[in-house]
């Protein structure tokens, strides 16, 4: 784990900020399926 | 072992989100009663025309709010006479087959049921508006599978 | 370079996926045309044939002849050369799985197995369709023994230490695998094959679907995993940099051996003949096996941030930029990946209970699996491709190569969105899949299938178009790696095997005690299984009769 030791250095906001817009997409997706899902 | 900052925020986050979901489907499904089609029932797949209540098909009602639509599938189409029903009832419908799988689909519903032999389906399902609804089979059932469909009817009371 | 003979059982086996591919990809071209009335069949072929015929050579041949060949060649790589008996055995396992598809193409072909690839019960087959099945799973077990047996050698030569990481990653794939197969192992072998062969009158077909589900779902997973190998341990040495956690990765993949096999009910969730509480536990146990997925993307943009900015990317998606977009090794896994996280998220919904009769044996469904492995996996495997078949052959991957790689997975790329995003929306509005054309009697609900810009079966034909010329031009290139481009001599044409290094110095060993995971990965099994399945048996009704419908 190369990182872990340098930890406080590597700078991973650019995947923070990616990964919760992959987070956004499956909530949005699913909402809309929900929400599908009961106007039927 | 050990993660970043930021990985345990998005686990976190992402795990939350998914219990999220499974609280609502969970909640949804058992305290209001909206589970997928289903059932423990069985029947002899060589005797269902002469097993209740597959020997005789159809919409019968049950009481003042509820129906029983009874369809029987079979390669290719769906033994039901006069399927039509009012609107704003409850409906359960019970489906078998005499041969294969197939399914008991209705367009624009919760409708989608899997028809297994052997095995009885019921599902239950209030009809908001009232119109002619596509019944199809999505299940492949042999050559013919693309033309098993029908329609049921249902009317304003 | 790895040992020649090492690359001869390699080379065999990808020759054998992309000659199903080619084949397979022919069928998926019928099929978008049949389904939007263009193309009518001759009287000797029926739509259903062709989409047994998709289903079983790209779903099942394509992909577990690449994963051989993938396997077979980071084995030898990160472990050394195999031994004469591991070898024997990766032959035996090779031709045993060969003779499998054989036996059951030639039943397809022959109109005798027109049952899909899921063959349900009681839709009955030709006895041969389900053995050459068996014989396919079989194969393959004989060649993940011969790989079980590559790495016991290693373990034993270099006690303590914990395995490289490809080599613990194909065991991990191979376990689960192995655990999963039994599903399907049982019910051809003591429901199918007798049954077909007549020794026995009926079968019970609930019974059937549960143990072939056991196998299905992992099935899924047998794919995606190699894939996830491909994102862990080649694309950072593409990226040049190492493995982001070693011991992340490591764990993400133990949990896929214990939460990808309790999950079938996930795929039955509308038939009756299973409570509501035990689907709704293996759905629980289904989202379970979403976070090593959830892991692996943080892994996947960490590996690219750190690259970005050790090339000198700045600010917070500088680093995006400069990422190797010209390498198509790189491109093409990163646009898999993307096409993932919509395939992830669908699969969710599927997965989500009472959701499921909104996409069940829709269009959607198939729109999912075609972002899933259609495009991830085989997308991956595409960007494999580009580098282990020169790797194996000694060839050059020459210049006009690497553009007409580019113009494949772009092609594919673009093919994909537009009829996946046709199929899904299609799904939504209810059309069905696994259906030929059929205008329904004029219905209304049916005529919207066909009228539409995204929400119409056109889209979806001009995308499976595109994705057809896709996939001839990557056969194109697969002869030519294979057979034709001039050998490479010089040193900077050799065509390496890009395998990055992983610091495995604060991974913890429990991770590689196999026996923890098999042990409870069993104990997840009998909790989610042991009860529905019991109880299907004893009140199991009168058994089905085979019926052949086509
Ligand atoms: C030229 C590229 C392809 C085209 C045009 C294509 C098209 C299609 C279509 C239209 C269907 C649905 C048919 C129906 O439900 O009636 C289908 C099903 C399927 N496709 Fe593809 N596909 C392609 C490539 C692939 C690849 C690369 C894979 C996997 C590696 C794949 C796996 C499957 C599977 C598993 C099914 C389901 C078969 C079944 O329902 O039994 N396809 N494909
Ligand atoms: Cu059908
Ligand atoms: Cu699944």
């Amino acid at each position: 784990m190369g990182q872990e030791n340098r930890e406080p250095e590597t700078n991973l906001k650019g995947t923070l900020v990616s990964v919760f817009v992959v987070g956004l997409i499956i909530i949005v997706m699913w909402v809309a399926v929900y929400l599908l899902y009961v106007a039927r | 072992m050990h993660l970043h900052k930021y990985e345990k925020i998005w686990l976190v986050f992402g795990i939350a989100s998914l219990i999220v979901f499974l609280s609502v489907v969970g909640v949804s499904a058992f305290s209001q009663d909206h589970t997928p089609a289903g059932g423990m029932e069985t029947i002899d797949p060589k005797k269902v025309s002469e097993t209740a209540p597959f020997d005789n098909p159809g919409v019968t009602q049950l009481d003042d709010d509820t129906y029983q639509a009874t369809i029987v599938a079979m390669a290719f189409g769906y033994q039901a006479p006069e399927l039509k029903v009012p609107v704003g009832k409850e409906i359960i419908f019970k489906v078998t087959s005499t041969d294969v799988v197939h399914s008991l689909t209705i367009d624009n519903t919760k409708v989608n049921m899997m028809v297994v032999p052997g095995r009885i389906t019921t599902k239950s399902y209030t009809f908001e508006e009232p119109g002619t609804y596509l019944i199809l089979c999505n299940e492949y059932c042999g050559t013919g599978h693309h033309m098993m469909y029908t329609e049921i009817e249902v009317y304003e009371q | 370079m790895i040992a020649v003979q090492d690359r001869k059982i390699a080379l065999w086996n990808i020759g054998v996926a992309y000659t199903a591919f080619l084949i397979g990809t022919l069928c998926g071209l019928l099929q978008v045309f049949i389904r939007n009335d263009a193309l009518q069949l001759p009287a000797w072929l029926d739509y259903y044939q062709i989409l047994t015929a998709h289903g079983v050579l790209l779903a099942l041949v394509f992909t577990t002849f690449f994963i051989f060949g993938f396997f077979i060649t980071g084995m030898s790589k990160s472990l050394g050369s195999f031994g004469p008996k591991v070898r024997l055995f990766s032959w035996i396992g090779f031709w045993v799985t060969l003779l499998g598809t054989v036996m059951a193409t030639a039943m397809i072909v022959a109109g005798e197995a027109s049952v899909l690839y899921t063959f349900y019960a009681p839709l009955k087959a030709s006895g041969f369709y389900y053995v050459g099945l068996a014989l396919v799973i079989i194969g393959t077990w004989i060649s993940s023994f011969a790989l079980v047996g590559h790495y016991r050698v290693w373990r034993k030569n270099n006690k303590g230490q914990l395995s490289p990481l490809f080599a613990f990653m194909t065991i991990t794939t191979i376990i689960m695998w192995i655990i999963a197969c039994l599903g399907v192992v049982a019910t051809v072998l003591f429901q199918y094959i007798p049954w077909a062969f007549g020794w026995t009158d009926t079968i019970d077909v609930e019974l059937s679907r549960t143990l072939f589900w056991f196998f299905g779902h992992p099935l899924v997973y047998f794919w995606l995993l190699p894939a996830y190998m491909a994102w862990y341990v080649i694309v950072p040495k593409i990226l040049g940099v190492k493995v982001f956690s070693d011991s992340l990765a490591r764990l993400s993949f133990v949990l896929f051996i214990l939460f990808s096999i309790p999950v079938g009910f996930h795929h039955q969730l509308t038939e009756p003949g299973i409570s509501n509480f035990w689907k709704f536990l293996q759905v629980v146990l289904t989202f379970m096996v979403i976070v090593p997925s959830l892991m692996t993307a943080f892994s996947m943009f960490a590996t690219f941030e750190i690259a970005g900015r050790k090339n000198g990317g700045k600010g917070l998606f500088g680093w995006f930029t400069k990422l190797p977009w010209k390498d198509i090794r790189f491109t093409s896994i990163f646009i898999a990946m993307a096409f993932f996280i919509p395939g992830g998220a669908g699969g969710i919904i599927n997965a989500s209970f009472q959701l499921n009769e909104v996409v069940h044996n829709t269009l959607w469904i198939v729109g999912h699996f075609h972002i899933t492995v259609g495009t991830p996996v085989a997308m991956t495997f595409m960007g494999l491709t580009f580098w282990l078949i020169p790797y194996l052959t000694g060839r050059k991957f020459t210049k006009s190569m690497k553009v007409l790689g580019l113009v494949q997975i772009i092609t594919w790329s673009f093919g994909m969105l537009l009829m996946s995003t046709a199929q899904h929306l299609l799904g939504l509005l209810g059309a069905p899949r696994r259906t030929a054309y059929s205008g329904y009697n004029d219905h209304p609900a049916a005529l919207e299938w066909f009228d539409g810009i995204l929400t119409n079966h056109v889209t979806m034909a001009i995308g499976g178009s595109i994705l057809f010329v896709s996939a001839m031009i990557l056969i194109y290139i697969v002869v030519m790696t294979m057979f034709l481009s001039p050998k490479a001599v010089e040193p900077k044409d050799i065509v390496d095997f890009p395998l990055a290094e992983s610091d495995m110095s604060r991974t913890p060993k429990w991770l590689e005690n196999w026996w923890i995971w098999i042990g409870l990965a069993l104990a997840l099994i009998v909790i989610a299984y042991a009860i529905p399945i019991s109880q299907m048996i004893h009140h199991a009704p009168p058994g089905s009769e085979g019926f052949k419908t086509w």
